[in-house]
C-alpha cells in the first residue's frame, strides 16, 4: 500500500486544511493542536478521492453514509474505493450496485454509477463490460441479493468468465427488509421469519457460494474474507484490490465474499458484531482463497493497451459503409429483380401449400419456389408452420405468387397441394379449390381420398428419387411435376432460386436432374392417359 | 508510550460530523489512544476522540472504520526527523500494524 | 431498390445493425429464435455484441447494462420470456433507457402453445411491469414492415429514452416475403447520458430509485410528459379504402393481412368495407379513429386473442359508434370467410337497425 498510496498523499503543512471545508467547521476535528507546527505531516490514510467529497442523498447528512453504526459496508467501501485510487482506474471504473443495504453506493463512489435491479448486477455488469471492455466494471452486492434472487445470474456470470469483479458483502440476513432469512443464515441463527432459528429441515443450509462457485471451471480468483479483526480487515483489503487488479490486467470473473457485521439486525454493539463474525460466522464460513488461476491466465490484450481509446471495442470495427455487405442487403449483392420476368395474359394467383413430415424438404420446395417466384418479377410470400413439427411429425408451408400485391400471406384453399405423404394428404386435400391439383407422393391414390373436381397427379416420387441416387431429392422431383404443370415460372428463375438457396454444386446439380425428371413424369402420365389436364392458373 | 523527545509518528484527525461512534477504532487502536466522546454531535452519535498524543499512524483505525472519510491518519514526513524508517515500516501496509 | 425474400425474424436483426444496434441478448424461444440465430451470427461480425442468456430475465437485464453503457440494444422473445422481461422493462422505463424489444407472439396463457396468437396486447401495450411506465408499441404486419419499423424503434427509444417493443405474431416472425433495406447503415453516437467507464461519462448515472416522494412524483409527471409528447407525435395506422368506408375493419398484425382480403372481396360484393390498421398501439392512433367515425356506421374488430385491443378501440370512440368484436384464440386463425360472413352480417344489422330507428 505505502508506495502507491504515497503518490496520493497530499503534503500537509501545519494547520493548512486536510480537508477543504475543514476551516468552516473547527469543531469538527477531534485536537491535533498539541502537535508541533513546525513538523511536517502527510496524510497517510484519507478519504479515498474514489468517494464523493459530499453526499447528495439528502439535505441533512452530507457527510455520513446512510450505513449503521458498526456496518461492515461503509468497511468494504473504503477498501474498494482505495483499490480504485491506487490503481488509477477511477475514470474507467463502472460500479453496478444492488438492491439491499448498499443500494444508495451511488451517493458514494465517484466513478461511473449504474443501479441494478435486486440480483441482476452481474447480468447489467456482463453486457456493460461486454460492450465498453476497457471500462473497469464492478459489481457490488449483499447476500439476500447475490445468492437469493440473483443466483442464476451471478452463477452465470462467473460461469462465462466475465471480466469484472464481484464485491460479494454476506451478513448472513436480509437486512434493509428488516432481518428475514436469508440463503447464507446460519442454522439456528434466528431471523423474523426464522423465529425459532434457521433449521436445516425447512430452510436449507447456508449457502457457501464461494465453495460453490470455486467449481466453475472459469473464474480466475475466489476469496472469502472477513471484517472480524484487525488482521482480517487488512486481509480483505488486499484480497478486492487483487481482485480489481485481475479485471485490470484482463484475466478474468474474480470474486471476494466479505463476511461481514451487522450490528443492528443481529441487535449486537458493533464491536460484538465483529467479534461474531470471527467466533461464529466464521465457523460455518471458512475464509480463504478457493479458486485462483491468476497464474494460468493470459492476460487479454485489450485490458492492457492503454492506448487504447476508452470505451472503445477491442477489436476493430467494420466501417459504416461494410455492414450491408456483411448483413448481405448491399444492393450490389442482391439478385437481379425481374431477372426472367414472366408475360402472361392472365393475373397469376398461384396459392400452394407443400405438406409432409419434417425432414421430407417441405420448406425448401417451399422456398424455391417462392425464391423463383421474386425472380420472375411477382409477388410472392412463403409461411411455414413451425415449432417441433419441423423436426418430426407433419410440416408444411405455403407458398402465393402473384400478379398483384399480396393481401394476406394465408392460404386457406390452395389451387395446387403437394402432399408427400398420406397424413398430410388427408389434412389438407379438403382445403383445395374446385379445379385446383393435388400432386401426391404414393404408390397409389387414397380411394376415399379421391375428389371429382380436382386434377391428381399421383406417383411415387420416392422411388422415383432413389432411381436418381437420393431419397432426400423426392421434393425436387414433385416440384419438377408441379412446374410442369402450373407452367407459371420459367426454368431459368427456379434455376437461380436453386443456386441461391442449395450452396452444394452437387446438390445442386442433383435437384435439378430431379426436377427434370418430375417434369417428364408428368408428361409421360399424359401419355399414358392419366386423366390430368394442365390447369390454366388464373383467376 | 510516546518518547516525549521524539515526536508522534502520527496524527489522527476525527471529523466528529462523520463519525457514528461505533467504537470499532478504539477497539481496533493497537496504542489504544482513541476513546469516546462525552460530547453528542450534530446527529446525536457519541464520536470517537483521539486523546492528542501517542498515533503511530499505522492506519488499523481508518481502515476498519466504516465511514469513508471520519479518520484521517498522518504521517509524520521522513525528512523531518531520522524516523524515516521507523515510519516506512509501520506505513509498510495495515497488515504489519494489525499484528501489534 | 432491389429486394430479397427474407424472414421477419431475420430482416428484425438486420435492419437493427443498419440502424446502430451492436448488442443482442436473448433467449430461446418459438417463435421468435431467428432472431436470436440471426444476431449470433451478424452481430459479432459487425463488431457487436451477442450473449445467450441464461434467462429472459438476465437478458433484459443485460439489455438493461448495454443501454446503460450508451450502446443500441436489443433482445427479442415470445410471451412467456416476456413475461419475465417485465421487471427490466419497468426498470429501462424508470432509468429512461432506450432499448428494443421484440416480442414475437405465441399461445398463452401458461406454457399455451407456438402457435401465433395475440394475447401479449395487455402485456405489453398496457405494461406488464410495475409502476407508472409506457412503451411504445410497433406492430408490422409484412416482413417490410418488420425491417422498417426496427429502424423507426432504435429511432424512438432514443428520442424518447424508451423501451420500444415490436410487437409481431408467430406469422410475421416466421413467414419470408420480399424486402429492400433502402436505409444507409447509421452509427450510434455516444449519448450524453451513458455510463461507458469513461473521464467524461464518469459523472453520470443510471437509476430508477427515488426515495424522495416529491422528487418520485416529480419523476413520473415528467415520464408522464414525455409519453403525451409521443401521443401526440407518433401514432400512425394504415388506412385502406376508408375514404366512404362504412364499415371499418380494425386489425393489426397478421390480421390486418387478413382484413385487407377480405375488404377485396366485401367491396366485390358492394359493400363498403375498409381497413383500419394501427401500426402504432401505444401511442394508439385515437384521432384516426375519431376521423373516421364521421362516415363509419360500424367498426368491427378482429383479434386473435380474447378482447385486448378491443378496449382500445372503444376508448378511442368513446361511444360514438357500434364496435363489434370477432376473436379467435390459442392459435386459430380468423379465416377469410369467417370474417366476411360477419361482415355481411353486420352490414344486414346495421341496415336493419337504421330501418328501423326509421320507422
Amino acid at each position: 500500500m505505502s508506495s502507491e498510496h504515497v503518490t496520493s498523499a497530499e503534503s500537509y503543512q501545519g494547520t493548512t486544511p486536510v480537508v477543504p471545508n475543514e476551516a468552516e467547521k473547527p469543531a469538527g476535528f477531534s485536537p491535533s493542536e498539541s502537535a508541533d507546527p513546525t513538523l511536517d505531516y502527510t496524510v497517510a490514510h484519507g478519504r479515498a478521492k474514489a468517494f464523493y467529497e459530499h453526499y447528495e442523498r439528502k439535505d441533512e447528512l452530507q457527510h455520513q453514509t446512510h450505513y449503521c453504526p458498526g456496518c461492515g459496508h461503509g468497511t468494504v467501501h473504503k477498501m474498494l474505493a482505495r483499490a480504485i485510487d491506487d490503481l488509477g482506474v477511477q475514470d474507467r471504473t463502472i460500479l453496478v450496485g444492488p438492491v439491499g443495504c448498499s443500494v444508495f453506493t451511488y451517493y458514494y463512489f465517484d466513478v461511473g454509477n449504474v443501479q441494478a435491479a435486486h440480483g441482476r448486477a452481474p447480468a447489467v455488469a456482463t453486457a456493460m463490460k461486454r460492450s465498453r471492455p476497457n471500462s473497469i466494471v464492478i459489481s457490488y452486492q449483499g447476500d439476500g441479493d447475490l445468492s437469493a434472487i440473483g443466483s442464476a445470474e451471478i452463477l452465470h456470470a462467473a460461469n462465462r468468465g466475465e471480466n469484472i469483479t464481484v464485491i460479494f458483502v454476506n451478513n448472513a440476513i436480509y437486512s434493509m427488509t428488516g432481518g428475514q432469512c436469508a440463503p447464507t443464515t446460519l442454522l439456528g441463527q434466528k431471523s423474523t421469519t426464522t423465529p425459532d432459528g434457521r433449521s436445516a429441515a425447512t430452510e436449507g443450509y447456508p449457502l457457501h457460494v464461494s465453495e460453490l462457485l470455486s467449481t466453475l471451471e472459469a473464474p480466475v480468483y475466489i476469496e472469502r474474507v472477513a471484517l472480524g479483526d484487525n488482521k482480517q480487515v487488512a486481509q480483505a483489503s488486499r484480497a478486492i484490490k487483487r481482485a480489481l487488479e485481475n479485471q485490470v490486467r484482463g484475466l478474468g470473473f474474480s470474486l471476494i465474499e466479505v463476511l461481514s457485521p451487522c450490528p443492528t439486525i443481529w441487535k449486537m454493539t458493533p464491536v460484538d458484531a465483529q467479534r461474531w463474525v470471527h467466533d461464529v460466522m466464521e465457523k460455518t464460513f471458512p475464509l480463504g482463497v478457493f479458486c485462483d488461476r491468476t497464474k494460468e491466465r493470459t492476460p487479454q490484450p485489450h485490458a492492457l493497451e492503454s492506448s487504447a481509446a476508452p470505451g472503445t471495442l477491442p477489436k476493430a470495427a467494420p466501417t459504416l459503409a461494410d455492414i450491408p455487405g456483411i448483413l448481405g442487403v448491399a444492393e450490389e449483392n442482391l439478385p437481379e429483380g425481374n431477372a426472367h420476368a414472366v408475360v402472361s395474359e392472365h393475373d397469376i394467383d398461384l396459392q400452394v401449400r407443400i405438406a409432409g413430415f419434417g425432414g421430407q424438404g417441405v420448406l425448401l420446395l417451399g422456398e424455391v419456389l417462392a425464391e423463383a417466384g421474386l425472380d420472375a418479377g411477382l409477388e410472392v410470400s412463403w409461411l411455414p408452420s413451425y415449432g417441433p413439427e419441423m423436426r418430426s411429425g407433419t410440416s408444411n408451408c405455403c407458398v402465393r405468387i402473384e400478379s398483384e400485391t399480396i393481401d394476406s400471406p394465408l392460404v386457406n384453399s390452395p389451387n395446387v397441394l403437394v402432399a408427400m405423404n398420406e397424413p398430410s394428404l388427408r389434412k389438407f386435400d379438403k382445403s383445395v379449390r374446385p379445379g385446383g391439383w393435388v400432386i401426391y407422393n404414393g404408390d397409389e391414390f387414397p380411394a376415399n381420398c379421391a375428389r371429382d373436381d380436382v386434377h391428381v397427379l399421383a406417383l411415387p416420387f420416392t422411388h422415383l428419387a432413389d432411381e436418381l441416387g437420393d431419397t432426400r431429392a423426392s421434393n425436387m422431383v414433385m416440384l419438377g411435376a408441379l412446374l410442369e404443370i402450373t407452367g407459371v415460372l420459367p426454368q431459368a428463375s427456379i434455376d437461380a432460386a436453386l443456386r441461391r438457396l442449395v450452396k452444394n454444386p452437387r446438390w445442386v446439380e442433383l435437384d435439378e436432374r430431379a426436377m427434370a425428371r418430375g417434369r417428364e413424369l408428368y408428361k409421360e402420365s399424359l401419355l399414358g392417359g392419366v386423366k390430368c389436364v394442365p390447369m390454366a392458373i388464373q383467376t | 508510550m510516546t518518547d516525549a523527545k521524539k515526536p508522534d509518528r502520527g496524527q489522527l484527525r476525527i471529523d466528529v460530523d462523520e463519525c457514528k461512534g461505533c467504537g470499532l477504532c478504539i477497539e481496533a487502536c493497537p496504542p489504544k489512544v482513541i476513546s469516546m466522546s462525552e460530547r453528542l454531535n450534530h446527529y446525536g452519535y457519541r464520536t470517537a476522540i483521539y486523546g492528542g498524543a501517542g498515533c503511530t499512524g499505522c492506519g488499523i483505525c481508518f481502515m476498519i472504520c466504516p465511514e469513508p472519510g471520519a479518520i484521517t491518519v498522518l504521517r509524520l514526513a521522513s525528512k523531518c526527523v531520522g524516523l524515516a524508517a521507523e515510519a516506512n515500516a509501520a506505513g509498510q501496509e495495515a497488515a504489519s500494524c494489525a499484528s501489534n | 431498390m432491389r429486394k430479397q425474400l427474407m424472414k421477419g425474424n431475420e430482416a428484425i436483426v438486420k435492419s437493427a445493425i443498419l440502424s446502430g444496434c451492436r448488442a443482442f441478448y436473448g433467449y430461446p424461444i418459438t417463435p421468435a429464435s431467428e432472431i436470436a440465430e440471426a444476431a449470433a451470427v451478424f452481430m459479432p461480425k459487425a463488431g457487436g455484441v451477442y450473449v445467450q442468456a441464461e434467462s429472459e430475465v438476465a437478458a433484459i437485464n443485460m439489455l438493461y447494462g448495454g443501454a446503460s453503457a450508451g450502446i443500441r440494444a436489443m433482445t427479442a422473445s415470445s410471451g412467456p420470456g416476456i413475461s419475465l422481461m417485465q421487471e427490466g422493462i419497468s426498470y429501462m422505463a424508470g432509468a429512461e433507457l432506450p432499448c428494443v424489444i421484440a416480442d414475437i407472439t405465441r399461445g398463452g396463457p401458461g406454457l399455451g402453445n407456438i402457435a401465433a396468437e395475440q394475447g401479449d396486447y395487455h402485456q405489453v401495450v398496457k405494461g406488464g411491469g410495475h409502476g407508472n411506465y409506457r412503451t411504445i408499441v410497433l406492430a408490422p404486419h409484412s416482413v417490410q414492415e418488420m425491417a422498417d419499423l426496427t429502424a423507426l424503434a432504435f429511432e424512438l427509444a432514443d428520442r424518447y429514452r424508451n423501451p420500444v417493443v415490436i410487437l409481431a405474431d408467430g406469422f410475421v416472425g416466421q413467414m419470408m416475403e420480399p424486402v429492400a433495406f433502402p436505409q444507409k447503415a447509421i452509427g450510434s453516437s455516444m449519448p450524453p447520458w451513458a455510463v461507458a467507464g469513461t473521464a467524461e461519462t464518469r459523472p453520470n448515472m443510471i437509476n430508477s430509485l427515488h426515495m424522495d416522494v416529491d422528487d418520485l412524483e416529480r419523476h413520473v409527471r415528467a415520464l408522464e410528459a414525455k409519453y403525451k409528447i409521443a401521443e401526440q407525435r407518433e401514432a400512425r395506422a394504415e388506412e385502406w379504402c376508408t375514404a366512404d368506408a362504412e364499415i371499418v375493419l380494425v386489425g393489426y398484425g397478421i390480421v390486418g393481412r387478413i382484413l385487407k382480403a377480405v375488404t377485396a372481396e366485401a367491396r366485390a360484393n358492394g359493400l363498403k368495407v375498409g381497413v383500419l390498421r394501427p401500426i402504432t398501439l401505444y401511442p394508439f392512433p385515437v384521432v384516426q379513429f375519431q376521423r373516421l367515425a364521421f362516415n363509419a356506421r360500424a367498426f368491427l374488430v378482429v383479434e386473435m386473442s380474447n378482447g385486448q385491443l378491443v378496449e382500445d378501440v372503444k376508448l378511442a370512440l368513446n361511444g360514438s359508434r357500434p364496435v363489434e368484436f370477432l376473436s379467435r384464440v390459442g392459435g386459430n386463425v380468423p379465416s377469410h370467410e369467417e370474417v366476411l360472413n360477419f361482415v355481411h352480417g353486420l352490414a344486414r344489422r346495421t341496415v336493419d337497425e337504421e330501418r328501423m330507428a326509421n320507422v
